[in-house]
């Protein structure tokens, strides 16, 4: 029992250590490659090819004067970011990255924790996201973040019924809601849900972006509009909590939609830690490229996006993927 | 070790739910709702549902919650707006409404330490709470009270639309 506490300390202070460095420079990767995308330079004076900007922009974080507006919830203003953030660490929990690894002689599941419904896990976690972006929005008593929370809060509710529906195809057609089962039907590359629900993957995708309120669904902090949305009043590492929460939450979608359609952890020669890792960033630089290529929706366009084409869309696919498995 | 857990949970689930109904500010006493749905959730996986744990989160904390919040905030509603409302009697009639629960929750408690048959049927199945154990019995043993349940939510929904949609 006490070898079990060990090897999930272990695994937890790994996996925790992995995801804060890659969040971490996730920003930086997107600066520089937004600004090769704009035929600029980016940051590159800190350290040797700018590598050490990250460590700059935390300072900087940290030693900002922490301002709290006139007439705020101080309880609530204080809580937001955390809410925000931990949702978005807790996901990694049942994120598989690898086989059954043997370590003298004792096998260790390369998972945190292999929950019989992890999907559901993921699932339930991100929709407690919410929270944090409502509180900050309700707490800061000014219009800009009222008005970023209700438009982030009213996206991510509409998104999220297509984004668990856009996952049913894969879930009927595995059999299971454990993660690790999901990836292991997908043992080889023509059995990958990218291949058998094409449908579904691009719908996951989309939903993911809109999920992690990203361009070009990036409406909640429409500069032009809103300032900055609903963490217009944050200042100091409490802003840097709702920045951490966003880059934590694009690693988190790139990381499910790896385990749900491109097959996890499989692939051949290369250990399956280094697969997960490829393919995750695959995903992540696309996410970059997207947010560099599109403009932002209008809020109009975006609804009926969501509730007329991709919720039928998704539905559709449910019922033609129980059609192809009846007959 | 699981018992403190319990202890610890049960003890924030009820406080929250007091403070659900004594706060004035209805944002906050939502928030309170969404404290003790969520700690009623880790009660559902400490008795080895996850599944049933992890749908109150979806359903519950996450769903509805965020409606209900999200309206809230719509409406913008005053501090005052949500006053002590001043019927005549309800003060009476709350009383004994709540003597009645008191009653009935009392007598639920002597028939369980008593050690009688308090749960069957449906309950006992579920109490497994895997995926399969609760598919079988929605999509197999009772579902036609599921199919009629099904209908009935759609009526209401569709009664919704009728009811706030002035003009077609």
């Amino acid at each position: 029992m006490a070898l079990f506490y060990l090897i999930t300390i272990g695994k937890v202070v790994v996996v925790f250590t992995v995801f804060m460095v890659i969040v971490a420079y996730l920003s930086f990767i997107e600066r520089r490659m937004v600004a090769r995308f704009q035929t600029r330079i980016g940051p590159n004076r800190v350290g040797p090819a700018g590598l050490l900007q990250i460590v700059a922009d935390a300072i900087k974080l940290i030693t900002k004067e922490e301002v709290f507006p006139a007439d705020a919830n101080h309880t609530l203003f204080l809580l937001a970011p955390l809410l925000s953030l931990i949702p978005a660490l807790l996901i990694m929990a049942v994120i598989p990255f690898g086989d059954k690894l043997t370590l003298f002689g004792k096998s260790v599941d390369l998972i945190i924790s292999d929950l019989n419904v992890g999907i559901l896990f993921v699932f339930a976690v991100t929709s407690l996201g919410i929270y944090g972006v409502v509180m900050a929005g309700w707490s800061s008593n000014s219009k800009y973040s009222l008005l970023g929370a209700l438009r982030s809060s009213a996206q991510m509710i509409s998104y999220e019924v297509s984004y668990g529906l856009s996952i049913m195809g894969v879930l009927m057609m595995a059999g299971t809601f454990n993660l690790m089962e999901i990836v292991r039907s997908q043992a080889s590359f023509f059995e990958w849900f990218i291949f058998k629900q094409p449908i579904g993957f691009l719908i996951f995708s989309v939903c993911g972006i809109a999920e992690t309120n990203r361009a070009p669904f990036d409406l909640p902090e429409a500069e032009s509009e809103l300032v900055a949305g609903y963490h217009t009043e944050y200042s100091s590492m409490k802003f840097g909590m709702f920045f951490m929460a966003e880059y934590a939450h694009m690693l988190n979608v790139s990381a499910i939609v790896t385990t749900l359609f491109l097959g996890g952890w499989q692939g051949p020669l290369l250990p399956p830690v280094v697969w997960f890792l490829i393919k995750v960033s695959i995903f992540l630089i696309a996410y970059i490229w997207l947010r560099a290529t599109l403009p932002r929706f209008r809020y109009d366009q975006l609804m009926n996006f969501g509730w007329k084409f991709l919720l039928p869309l998704s539905l559709l696919n449910i019922f033609v993927t129980g059609l192809f498995m009846y007959l | 070790m699981t018992l403190a857990i319990f202890l610890a949970l049960a003890t924030v689930s009820v406080i929250s739910a007091i403070l659900v109904i004594s706060q004035k500010n209805s944002v906050i006493s939502a928030l309170y709702l969404v404290v003790t749905l969520a700690s009623q959730a880790v009660l559902y996986f400490l008795l080895g549902a996850t599944f049933i744990g992890v749908l109150q989160i979806i359903v519950y904390a996450g769903a509805i919650m965020v409606l209900f919040l999200f309206v809230i905030m719509l409406l913008n509603l005053k501090r005052d707006e949500f006053g002590p409302d001043k019927k005549k009697g309800q003060r009476v009639l709350a009383f004994l409404l709540t003597l009645f629960l008191a009653i009935e929750i009392l007598a639920a408690l002597k028939i369980g330490l008593s050690g009688g048959q308090a749960v069957t049927g449906v309950s006992a199945k579920l109490s497994i709470g895997s995926p399969v154990e609760v598919a079988r019995s929605l999509f197999i043993d009772y579902l036609y009270p599921f199919e009629i349940v099904s209908i009935l939510l759609l009526v209401a929904i569709l009664g919704v639309i009728v009811l706030v949609k002035k003009r077609f």
